[in-house]
C-alpha cells in the first residue's frame, strides 16, 4: 500500500475538493434562480409557452449529462461563427464549459421538480390568497413560492446530491476537481487504488454532510408535510 | 462520410442495449434481495443494507466505474502477489460496467422496493400466512403482483437514470454509442454532428422506455382502476 503517496498529495485533493465545491454550489445557486421562474412557466395557461419549457427540460433530461458536457466543450468548436465570435475565450475555456453546461442540465432537473410541486398546492389556499385580494405578485410570492419550495425539500435534496456528483465528468474536461485529481495521482505514480478510494471517501464526507444538513432543514420547514402519528 | 460514421455509431446502440440490460436485472436481483434485508428482523441483514445503500448512493457513478475497472483488480493483484499467488487480475470494460450499474442501481432499486412492499396490506401477508401458504407462493401469489405494480413508477425513473448512465461507460473503454461518437467526431472536425447522433439515440431510448413502460403500468393497474371508479 502506498498511501503516503496520497498523504504528499493531500493539496492536491484540497485544491480538487474546493473546485468541487464550487462546481456544484455556482450551478446549484445559478440553476434555482432560473428553475424559480421556468417551474411557473413550465405550468403556464399559455400552450406555447408550457410546451416550450418542456422541450427544454425533456431535451436536457433525456440525454446523459456526458453528451451534453461534450457537445458544448467539443461539439461548438464545429461551428466557425461561433469562433470569430467574443465570447469564443470563454467557450473555449473548460471551466466556462463545464458550468454552462451544468447550470443548463441541473435547470431542467429543477425546474421539473418546482413545477411538480406546484401542481401538488391545494387550491384552497390559491383560493384564500385571492379571496384577500392579494396582487398576483403578492400571491406568488407569498403563498405559492413557499408552499413550493418546502414541498420539493425532498427531492431537491435528492438533485443536490446528484449534481455533487455529477461534478465528477468534469474531469474528462481536463478539469482537475476531486476525480480529475485522483486519475493525475494514478497516471504520476503507478497506482491504482489509493487515489480513487481517497476520492470516493471525500464524496462520501460531503454527500453525509449534505444530506444531515438536509434533514434539519426539513425537520424545520416541512415538518407539518409529515404525516402525523395519531 | 457522415452517414457512414452515423450507421456506426448507432449499430454500437447493441452494446449499450446490452449493457442496459444486463444491469438492470442485476440491480433489480440485489434490490430485491436488499428490500427483503432492509424488512428483516435480523439485525445484521438491516445493518449491512442500510451501510450498502448509504455507501452506494454517497460516491458518484463515475468514480464507482472507475474504482471497480482500476482499483479493485490492483487491490486484487497486490494481495494476490503478498500472498505469492501467481494469478493476474483484469476485468473486461463490459464486465466492470455491468457490476457497477448492477451495484448503483441496486441501491436505488432496494429503496424503491423497500417503499413498494411497505404499502402492501399487512393482513394479506396474515391471511396467506393463516391458510398454511409456505413463504415461497406467499412471495409469487401475494407479493409479487402487487410489488410490480406497486414498484412500477420508481422502476421506471431508475431505468431512464440508468440508460443514460450507460454512456460512463465509455470512459473505461467500453466500445458503446458515447465511445464510437468520440471516434468519429476526432476523426473528422465535426464534433457537434456526431454527439447530435448520440444524443439522437439516448433520447429516443428514453422516449421508447417511457411509452413502452407506461403500457405496462396500464396493464398492472388495470384492477386499480376498475375500483377506483
Amino acid at each position: 500500500m502506498n498511501w503516503n503517496v496520497i498523504a504528499e498529495n493531500a493539496p492536491l485533493y484540497l485544491a480538487g475538493t474546493k473546485l468541487t465545491l464550487l462546481l456544484a454550489f455556482t450551478s446549484l445557486a445559478a440553476s434555482f434562480l432560473l428553475a424559480l421562474p421556468l417551474a411557473f412557466l413550465r405550468n403556464s395557461a399559455h400552450p406555447g409557452i408550457r410546451y416550450s419549457v418542456s422541450t427544454y427540460t425533456l431535451l436536457f433530461r433525456g440525454t446523459p449529462l456526458l453528451v451534453q458536457l461534450f457537445l458544448i466543450y467539443f461539439g461548438l468548436a464545429q461551428f466557425g461563427l461561433i469562433r470569430e465570435t467574443f465570447i469564443w475565450p470563454w467557450l473555449s475555456s473548460p471551466l466556462v464549459c463545464v458550468l454552462l453546461t451544468f447550470i443548463l442540465n441541473t435547470t431542467a432537473y429543477s425546474t421539473e421538480i418546482f413545477a411538480g410541486a406546484l401542481r401538488s398546492i391545494p387550491v384552497g389556499e390559491l383560493e384564500a390568497a385571492r379571496a384577500y385580494g392579494l396582487s398576483r405578485f403578492k400571491q406568488a410570492t407569498r403563498i405559492l413560492v413557499p408552499a413550493m419550495l418546502t414541498r420539493s425539500l425532498p427531492l431537491y435534496g435528492n438533485e443536490m446530491i446528484m449534481m455533487l456528483h455529477a461534478t465528477s465528468l468534469a474531469s474528462t474536461v481536463t478539469l482537475m476537481e476531486t476525480t480529475g485529481v485522483a486519475r493525475r495521482i494514478t497516471l504520476d505514480n503507478y497506482i491504482q487504488f489509493e487515489p480513487y478510494v481517497t476520492a470516493a471517501g471525500i464524496y462520501l464526507t460531503i454527500t453525509f454532510v449534505i444530506v444531515s444538513a438536509f434533514q434539519i432543514v426539513q425537520r424545520r420547514f416541512a415538518g407539518y408535510l409529515e404525516p402525523r402519528s395519531t | 462520410m457522415v452517414t457512414d460514421f452515423s450507421v456506426s455509431i448507432l449499430a454500437a446502440g447493441s452494446t449499450t442495449l446490452l449493457l442496459a440490460i444486463c444491469s438492470i436485472v442485476l440491480a433489480t436481483v440485489i434490490g430485491l434481495a436488499g428490500a427483503f434485508a432492509k424488512l428483516s428482523e435480523n439485525k445484521i441483514l438491516k445493518r449491512t443494507a442500510s451501510v450498502y445503500t448509504f455507501v452506494i448512493r454517497g460516491i458518484p457513478d463515475l468514480v464507482w466505474m472507475l474504482l471497480l475497472f482500476y482499483s479493485l483488480p490492483s487491490f486484487l493483484n497486490q494481495t494476490a502477489d503478498a500472498l505469492g499467488w501467481d494469478i493476474h487480475f483484469e476485468f473486461p470494460p463490459i464486465g466492470a460496467a455491468i457490476a457497477t450499474l448492477g451495484l448503483i442501481f441496486g441501491a436505488y432499486m432496494t429503496e424503491t422496493f423497500r417503499t413498494a412492499l411497505l404499502n402492501i396490506p399487512r393482513g394479506q401477508i396474515e391471511a396467506a400466512l393463516a391458510y398454511g401458504l409456505p413463504r415461497t407462493r406467499i412471495f409469487l401469489r401475494i407479493i409479487l403482483p402487487q410489488l410490480t405494480r406497486l414498484a412500477l413508477p420508481g422502476f421506471t425513473n431508475n431505468w431512464l437514470v440508468l440508460a443514460k448512465a450507460t454512456a460512463l461507460a465509455s470512459l473505461i473503454g467500453l466500445h458503446d454509442v458515447m465511445f464510437r461518437a468520440k471516434g468519429a467526431a476526432e476523426a473528422t472536425s465535426m464534433p457537434f454532428t456526431f454527439f447530435l447522433v448520440a444524443a439522437g439515440f439516448y433520447l429516443s431510448l428514453t422516449l421508447c422506455s417511457m411509452v413502452g413502460l407506461s403500457m405496462v403500468a396500464k396493464r398492472t393497474s388495470a384492477g386499480e382502476r376498475e375500483l377506483a371508479r
